[in-house]
């Protein structure tokens, strides 16, 4: 079942390179969406069935998945805006940078000590690399929305590297994380929507009064 | 017993939560603040064994973060009943009912031994602190909370990854797999360092940003600048020294794992760089509350700085803990009733602040004396003590440049606090209905107080307290 894991993976690693292509938020949302309910199934592949794994994968899937995309595509209906425009830094640049780092997560996780069983899977390498890209997107884009995404691609990547720990990771660390990533996004949600009334806009460039002179 | 101090406020928030009236609201929270600091005297007097499997135990590091946090929150609320009754055209709900999450979260810091517990408890407070920053709701807060919730949640995701790698470490390693302390230390000599090596950078980088070292300080002077007054106290008294106690358990693990020597480098490195940085930005700052953001920076800096050399340091640093959390309470308090009087926060329109408010005046003057390090208060203590141990264990470098900022940042602050406090107040500057009462003053003149007591003598208690702390952090070859 591992190498089926394995293939998710690499639809992973592909979600992001859309994520950093794309100009278009509601498509990028989606594909954030897509990317959750992958990670979603992945437990189920790597461990033999029991309760406790069927509610974490309902949980994350619906999670992940569906309410937190929900949350975000209401912020860009309410807010008007369809696309990013003119991001920090292009897209062809980012996308450059993007196959730069998933080549050096490759890079790093060959240097580290594995278990045998997880020695010829990519967890760590997909994990490292998708959590560079959600800082890629969130330090190159302008809006609001698009930074929001770019955290949630960074927590897809610390969400992977923790499926190698299920075992050693009390239940109460997995709820605790998913719900700060929950309530994070909410609030995240809330200050949105005050940026779109304050400023009429979700561009955060414009947030420059506090700028040092 | 432990359970108190968590719940305790967690109850408080849902009382604040269901009053309706705002005026009631403080009281509320200053009561329950009160009956916080009960319960912490109580439990650092008779400290109870460790429980549920080592999850919950109260070391001495711990003890002191949580005696500063519960004295300074208490502070504050008393002061929120002075201050929201000046805040009157807007409800205080979400304040009140934030500084008691806010509280017990940050109870649950010091108390737990669980790396992840308190890894999420560190991400609470912070979500916990946005809405106040919030609090005036206006285009300059709106940004600073915008930049101060996604910093700091990058931040605390990146220290997550970094326990994710240290639990990877103990599955390589054959060990029982675990986060608790206690069972990181004793297994540390098995782990691969290759993981623990990755994780240390990653827990640094992570646990530095809430910290608000340089250069991921950034968030700091807008979300300082734009917040309330004791949400300021709050935030560089309290919140920088819950994620300063997160770098000590990265530290405990480093002496354990004997790879110490980088850590204590990359601290230094920081410490001294977050030091260099305030004293360049606080030259000619017009900001009165941005330049207290960047004290801020200078002492985590400090902090960071003593950390890293060991030693006689640690015990500086573990003072300075309590002197400047204390002394960062009276600044933001009184700088919060400058600027409720002025109505501006620009040294260009606020001078001459002791003829028009003697007491929050004199108790920003003070305090500036205090947090620049000249005796007799606290801070002298703790920073000659840093600086004493740097020149002892040859390190004249590090000496040198910690002695130079310094210098800088008292001469920069100089320029900006003198003017404020001295001479008379411009035509233009405007005024409003406040006035000084008991109850804005008496809450930063009693944290000069105790600031000027520790600086003059530490009770027995304390002192044993320190040392016994300190012995947690010394480096054994």
């Amino acid at each position: 079942m591992f190498s089926l894991a394995d293939q998710i993976l690499v639809l992973v690693l592909l979600i992001n390179f859309i994520s950093l292509g794309t100009s278009r938020l509601i498509f990028s949302i989606r594909a954030v969406a897509v990317q959750g309910v992958l990670l979603g199934i992945l437990p189920g592949l790597m461990h033999p069935f029991s309760w406790h794994l069927v509610a974490i994968t309902v949980v994350i899937i619906a999670v992940k998945g569906f309410v937190i995309p929900q949350l975000l595509s209401r912020a860009v209906r309410s807010a008007e805006i369809k696309r990013e425009f003119e991001p920090f830094l292009g897209y062809v640049p980012t996308l450059l940078l993007g196959a730069i780092f998933t080549a050096l997560s490759f890079g790093f996780a060959g240097k580290l000590p594995m278990l045998p069983e997880h020695q010829n899977y990519m967890f760590v390498q997909a994990s490292i690399a998708t959590l560079m890209t959600g800082f890629l997107v969130l330090t190159t884009r302008r809006k609001a929305i698009s930074q929001v995404i770019g955290y949630l691609v960074m927590e897809n990547g610390i969400f992977i590297f923790g499926l190698l720990l299920a075992e050693a990771m009390p239940v109460m660390v997995e709820a605790g994380a998913l719900l700060d990533l929950l309530v994070g996004t909410f609030v995240m949600g809330i200050v949105i929507n005050q940026i779109s009334r304050e400023f009429s806009s979700l561009d955060t460039s414009l947030l420059t009064s506090l700028k040092e002179e | 017993m432990f359970a108190a101090l968590i719940i305790l406020p967690l109850v408080g928030a849902v009382v604040n939560w269901l009053i309706p009236y705002d005026r009631l609201r403080p009281k509320v929270l200053a009561l329950f603040a009160f009956a916080h600091l009960g319960f912490t005297i109580q439990i650092l007097s008779f400290t109870p064994p460790e429980s549920a499997g080592g999850w919950f135990h109260l070391d001495a590091l711990g003890k002191i973060v949580l005696l500063s946090t519960s004295i300074l929150f208490f502070t504050c609320a008393l002061y929120s009943i002075g201050y929201l009754f000046y805040r009157r055209e807007r409800s205080n709900r979400v304040l009140c009912v934030g500084l008691l999450v806010c509280l017990s979260a940050a109870s649950l810091v010091t108390i737990t031994h669980h790396l992840g517990l308190m890894w999420v408890a560190l991400e609470t407070t912070t979500i916990s602190m946005a809405p106040l920053i919030y609090f005036n709701r206006n285009a300059r807060s709106i940004e600073a909370t915008w930049k101060y919730l996604l910093i700091c949640s990058v931040g605390v995701a990146l220290a997550l990854i970094g326990l994710y790698f240290l639990a990877y470490a103990t599955i390589v390693a054959r060990v029982e797999p675990s986060l608790l302390l206690d069972d990181l230390m004793r297994d540390a000599g098995k782990l691969s360092s290759g993981w623990v090596h990755a994780a240390f950078v990653f827990l640094l980088v992570g646990f530095g940003t809430k910290m608000g070292l340089a250069p991921l300080h950034t968030w700091k002077p807008d979300a300082y600048g734009e917040a309330p007054g004791l949400v300021g106290a709050l935030l560089s008294g309290g919140l920088v020294n819950l994620a300063f106690l997160a770098l000590v358990r990265v530290y405990q693990l480093c002496l354990a794992t004997k790879e110490i020597a980088f850590f204590q480098n990359a601290l230094i490195v920081m410490g001294l760089f977050s030091m260099i940085v305030a004293a360049i930005f606080m030259a000619r700052q017009s900001d009165f509350k941005r330049m207290l953001a960047y004290s801020s920076v200078e002492h985590v800096g400090i902090m960071a700085v003593a950390l890293g050399l060991g030693g006689k340091a640690i015990f500086g640093v573990l003072f300075h803990v309590l002197a400047n959390g204390l002394t960062k309470g009276v600044l933001f308090l009184s700088s919060g009733n400058i600027h409720r009087s002025y109505n501006s926060k620009s040294t260009n329109h606020v001078r001459g602040a002791l003829r028009r408010l003697p007491w929050s005046g004199g108790l920003f003057l003070a305090g500036f004396i205090a947090i620049t390090g000249s005796p007799p208060f606290a801070p002298f203590i703790s920073e000659f003590t840093i600086i004493s141990s740097a020149f002892i264990q040859g390190q004249m470098l590090v000496g040198a440049i910690f002695l130079i900022s310094l210098t800088v940042i008292f001469i920069g602050m100089a320029l900006t606090v003198l003017p404020m406090v001295m001479g008379e107040a411009p035509a233009s500057s405007e005024t409003t209905d406040y006035r000084d009462t008991i109850w804005t003053v008496g809450p930063p003149l009693f944290l000069l107080l105790l600031v000027f007591l520790l600086g003059v003598w530490i009770p027995a208690p304390l002192m044993t307290l320190l040392r016994d702390a300190s012995a947690l952090l010394e480096v054994r070859s």
